[in-house]
């Protein structure tokens, strides 16, 4: 097939200068562009509040579509579960019988660590829970990692307050809208937590790497310290997360850098809480007085 | 979803509206752009831009539907549901028109191949655009390998999306 009729307008001058014009047009749109994205170079967040329309407008759309889905996704679990169904039955039973005992010494434990930080006057009321929500959508096709939550500023969620599930960490808040927030997930590589691990408390640096996995760097010289299944948890250094939240487990070495799994994966968890802001916790004195100033953030209310 | 229409016979006389002539495309790119808002909390870039898709397949199989300033607008509304920084497919998928007007006088042949090239050479463009802009607007260091296979996918979808491209356009113009 030879060329479609081009788009020149021939000797028309009327439609030669519409032409024109549709060129200054999109070239002057594209400027616009061009500037919003050198804006966003300094203040990532400054237009965020164009974004509050689509994510009000796509909210209702999106949760119903989750409450379909949620039954469906989890199919595969459910089979897997029924065809090893023998076996994990016994394996279970026998982990169960081993969970027993350790939970009774924890429980020891943790009544033991009660007394003693009355004993030095800590204060250690474990306020910081703000709501429970959930994950409705996300970035599924940009390169970065958000997530949408089920919750925004006439809930009480602020940006900054970090999110977590029972299985570990999240992310945090990235801005707000009045119903939904921008969850930065965990994995996307300008999120940022600072770690330890679990056992021997080594520090380091946790990044995301866009792709579901983290990178792990020692803050210590030398050798990485890490070995393939250490747990990380967040050291609360920084002032943003409680600190023993787990964070990742890890999985690869190589050389200076370790590769690490989330311990929560955002796709399969069913609910999310949002906590406070680690400062915000601690630095708390009276329970009343801070919340005055925003009677709306009903303690522990929960968003279906 | 246009099933029981299309085998709908047009009749003498009667022209389809207005509304449907200039408004289906735009439509379908918006609704492209929003499979976003399906409840998947994806762990890597997997979801190729439907947005795009569509947009390229309407400008290629109707050039004369719309001057390259349709990317603005649409390029906007992309932004705002995608969580790319705000402009940076209004930028994309402006320049990409553009191009696609400067590059169409210069071929001499036509045919479905070439639109596919086309489209990949685009697709290419807008995807790798979009991680630079990401990266430049605090995405911190996002490599090149963690796109490309969302622009293998995407350039490999682009014959059905261009195929349902134009079962939706014989719907549009029947009356």
């Amino acid at each position: 097939m030879a060329r479609p009729s081009s788009r020149r307008p021939g000797h028309n001058r009327k439609a030669q200068y519409s032409l024109f014009a549709s060129y200054v047009v999109a070239i002057t749109g594209a400027a616009v562009g061009l500037l919003l994205v050198a804006v966003a170079i300094f203040d990532p967040t400054g237009f965020a509040a164009i974004r509050a329309a689509t994510a009000e407008l796509s909210r209702p759309a999106s949760l119903g579509l989750r409450n379909m889905v949620s039954g469906a996704s989890s199919l595969d679990d459910v089979l897997t579960a029924y065809w090893r169904a023998g076996s994990q039955n016994i394996a279970l039973r026998r982990q169960v019988e081993a969970d027993r005992n350790r939970i009774i010494e924890a429980k020891a434990v943790a009544q033991e660590n009660q007394r003693l930080k009355r004993l030095l006057k800590l204060v250690d009321e474990d306020h910081s829970d703000l709501l429970t929500a959930r994950l409705i959508s996300s970035s599924s096709s940009s390169a970065r990692r958000f997530a949408r939550l089920n919750a925004g500023r006439w809930q009480g969620v602020r940006t900054g307050m970090p999110v977590r599930a029972s299985e570990g960490l999240v992310g945090r808040i990235h801005s707000v809208t009045p119903n939904t927030a921008e969850v930065l997930l965990l994995t996307d590589s300008s999120n940022i937590v600072p770690v330890r691990r679990a056992t021997d408390s080594v520090p380091a640096i946790s990044t995301g790497l866009g792709d579901g996995t983290v990178e792990i760097r020692s803050l210590a010289a030398g050798r990485n310290p890490f070995n393939a299944g250490d747990i990380l948890v967040t050291s609360g250094v920084g002032g943003i997360y409680q600190p023993n939240i787990p964070v990742a487990v890890v999985v690869r070495i190589a050389g200076e850098i370790a590769y690490g799994v989330p311990l929560a994966n955002p796709s399969k968890v069913d609910a999310v809480v949002v906590e406070r802001s680690f400062e915000e916790a601690v630095t708390r004195n009276e329970p009343a007085s801070p919340d005055s100033a925003q009677p709306e953030t009903a303690a522990n209310a929960s968003v279906p | 979803m246009i099933d029981p229409h299309l085998q709908h016979v047009p009749r003498l006389g009667r022209h389809p509206s207005r509304f449907r002539l200039t408004g289906t495309p735009v439509i379908t790119v918006m609704l492209g752009s929003s499979v976003t808002i399906l409840p998947i909390v994806a762990q890597a870039p997997v979801m190729p831009p439907f947005g795009l898709l569509l947009l390229l397949s309407w400008r290629l199989l109707r050039p004369e539907l719309w001057r390259a300033w349709i990317g603005v607008p649409l390029g906007l509304f992309d932004d705002m549901i995608s969580g790319q920084p705000i402009g940076s497919a209004m930028f994309l998928w402006t320049v990409m028109l553009i191009g696609i007007d400067a590059v169409e006088h210069r071929m001499v042949w036509r045919s479905y191949r070439q639109d596919w090239l086309i489209a990949a050479a685009a697709i290419i463009f807008c995807i790798a655009g979009g991680l630079f802009l990401a990266r430049i607007t605090g995405g911190g260091d996002i490599k090149l390998e963690l796109v490309a296979p969302q622009m293998l996918w995407t350039i490999l979808l682009f014959p059905f999306v261009v195929r349902q491209c134009a079962r939706i356009d014989r719907w549009r113009v029947m009356a």
